[in-house]
């Protein structure tokens, strides 16, 4: 208990040169540099928005330059909630990295799971089956709804509405209760698995989802009724935070908050994946690509996802959930009993996991946030080499500078509400 | 402008008459499903051996690596499990454990699995390592009870009157009378004397390839 602690390391002397040698030799490049902002002239203010501020949706720090309350600049300071979980995933087995995923972007883990899951399957080479397949979708799309409520709760909070955000999470409820179900937790699911999924669905899931399925367009209802036509917020949304199609593009802007401003690209309808293409659904598009364009296309994504849920739960197949590959999924409890050849790969499966072929792959899903990439780069080992997550919520947070300047300053808020980011996500 | 405002009331009216989602917990309880991944519990056969035999999947499946197993051989005369070896010690650091289940889907012989018990607060770091004393389900008939109380072992724990062998010392701190109101909530010295010497050793992650 009393055990000496070990020699702390000398700190820095401070000497600035000392900072700067060694940012010259490592190539760090320099945190404190990166946010100075140039002064542009003695009218502007400087304005530290965060990292603690309610408004920002975690911890995100915003430097903001006004020149009155109008922003001339904006630089976002990212990496409070910086985790780690790329690096992580290099010393885990591809079916440990799965509750790592959950964790990045914690409003829709699902998504983030089903992601992770298809691009290690993409690289071993393996499909799901279709049962599997169809509890994938009505899990992502529920995440979907279960993330947009969030969203629609907290930025109507951010610009005044305080009712309807109760509202929403109440309705949040009835999704986290099926995640509870499912997987035995409400949040960090890691319920889809490589390979399949951690189970299939007990009895009880099929009341519970025709229930949001029935319940769900009501509510939405219920939301625009209080919002959509609500004067103070059409003041508020109507023309702010504009972004075009070409810099949006250039951005590398996905989501709603591209198809806010007019582009379908939705990756469930460009490249489907887990049988999104057996569903018909549409892609709701904005024109203005301001805040109340951006606004309207999550809502009516949210009646579409109901619509997705609604038609693979009426077509659920049956069958297994899982891949038959037992290279690569567990044996099933039973056999592990009866037969060794599945006890010995029950061991290597729990011990080693599996080894996947090299080689890179990128794989993609359309996240409640965007365009949610997982780009995998394989040694053959049991482990991914290297895993880089192209994060929606990153790109779609380097478009907000250029989105907020020139607004109000109270307007800054409701930008970001409306680009929805998750910094877990940002930061990973 | 009126219009609005008067719609918006009523529908606030509305949700004013409906029921309350909310519950009065602590003194409510929200029941557990079936699957729900809570603290551990390790198993007994009916005939009160052991289900755990040792065989460290559970550790080697965690990501985080908080389960610690120390197996040893059994003794035939005196076995603590069927298998040749058993579990001497058994600790997951419940401050590190993330309640994924891989440990209870590695587990060949359905020796741990993840309970519906939550609430898992405490004022104590150490009293947060579970040893293998906490997790153990304790006497006969714990099966039915946990299916009778599907708020399980935990709750039931605490309203045993002369408290069955394996409490977590939390509940024998919690239940020493005026150990609150004397030292005050939240001390980390409060209720120290007149616990069950438990001075666990922190579980050590299993090596783990750092590449
Ligand atoms: S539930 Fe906890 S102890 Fe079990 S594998 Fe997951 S992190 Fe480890
Ligand atoms: S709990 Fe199960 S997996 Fe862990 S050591 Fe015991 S028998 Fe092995």
């Amino acid at each position: 208990m009393t055990a000496a602690l070990p020699p702390a390391t000398p700190p820095p002397t401070g000497e600035p040169d000392e900072y700067a040698r060694a940012r010259e030799t490592l190539g760090v490049p320099s945190h404190l540099e990166a946010i100075e902002l140039t002064q542009i002239d003695d009218d502007t203010m400087e304005l530290n928005m965060g990292p603690m501020h309610p408004s920002t949706h975690g911890v995100l720090r915003l430097v903001v330059n006004l020149d009155g309350e109008v922003v001339r600049e904006m630089r976002p300071d990212i990496g409070f909630l910086h985790t780690g979980f790329e690096r992580s995933f290099e010393s885990h087995t591809y079916q440990q990295c799965i509750p790592f995923t959950d964790r990045m972007d914690y409003l829709a883990p699902p998504i983030n799971n089903l992601g992770f899951s298809l691009a290690v399957e993409k690289l071993l080479g393996i499909e799901v089956p279709l049962r599997g397949q169809y509890i994938r979708v009505i899990m992502a799309e529920l995440a979907r709804i279960g993330s947009h409520l969030i969203w629609f709760g907290t930025h109507a909070l951010d610009l005044g509405a305080t009712t309807p955000f109760l509202y929403a999470w109440r309705e949040r409820e009835k999704i986290l209760d099926i995640n509870e179900l499912v997987s035995g937790v409400r949040m960090m699911t890691s319920f889809i698995r490589v390979g399949g999924l951690m189970a299939d669905v007990p009895d009880e899931f099929s009341p519970m989802v025709e229930d949001v399925i029935h319940t769900y367009p009501g509510f939405i209802d219920d939301y625009e009724l209080l919002i959509t036509k609500n004067p103070i917020w059409l003041e508020r949304t109507r023309g702010t935070g504009v972004i075009s199609v070409e810099d949006a593009l250039s951005y590398g802007v996905s989501g709603p908050t591209l198809r806010g401003s007019g582009v379908p690209y939705d990756l469930r309808k460009a490249q489907p994946y887990s049988s999104y293409d057996h569903f018909e659904f549409d892609v709701p598009i904005g024109s203005h690509g301001d805040v109340y364009d951006r606004y309207l296309v999550r809502m009516q994504e949210m009646r579409e996802s109901v619509r997705i849920i609604k038609q693979a739960f009426e077509n659920l197949p049956d069958g297994p959930v899982n891949t038959l590959d037992r290279k690569v999924a567990l044996p099933p409890r039973n056999e592990i009993n009866t037969s060794m050849e599945s006890l010995i790969h029950h061991f290597k499966l729990v011990t080693e996991g599996f080894r996947t072929p090299r080689g890179h792959v990128y794989a993609a899903v359309e996240s409640p946030r965007g365009e949610l990439g997982f780009y995998l780069v394989s040694d053959g080992s049991n482990r991914p080499y290297r895993c880089k997550v192209r994060a929606p919520s990153f790109s779609n947070l380097c478009a907000l500078p250029y989105m907020c300047r020139g607004e109000l300053i109270a307007d800054v808020v409701a930008v970001i509400g409306s680009i929805d980011i998750v910094l877990g996500d940002v930061d990973r | 402008m009126f219009k609005e405002i008067a719609k918006g009331m009523a529908f606030t009216l509305k949700q004013m008459l409906s029921k309350p989602i909310t519950l009065q917990w602590p003194e409510e309880q929200k029941p557990s499903p079936p699957r729900h991944r809570g603290r551990h519990i390790l198993h007994r056969y009916d005939n009160g051996l052991e289900k755990c035999i040792g065989c460290e999947l559970c550790a080697a499946a965690c990501p985080v690596g908080c389960i610690y197993v120390g197996s040893a051989e059994n003794d035939p005369a005196h076995p603590v499990s069927p298998g040749e070896r058993y579990a001497e010690r058994y600790e997951i650091n419940l401050m590190r454990c993330i309640y994924c289940g891989y440990c209870a889907e590695a587990c060949p012989t359905e020796a741990i699995t993840l309970g519906p018990r939550y609430e898992l607060a405490d004022y104590r770091r150490e009293r947060l390592v579970a040893t293998k004393e906490d997790l153990l389900e304790a006497w006969p008939g714990f099966e039915k009870s946990l299916a009778d109380n599907p708020r399980g072992a935990g709750a039931d724990q605490r309203e045993q009157a002369g408290r069955a062998p394996g409490v977590s010392p939390r509940v024998a701190w919690e239940d020493r009378e005026g150990a609150v109101g004397q030292a005050g909530r939240g001390s980390p010295a409060a209720g120290q004397e007149g616990l069950a010497p438990h001075v666990p050793t922190v579980a050590t992650p299993p090596k783990r390839n750092p590449g």
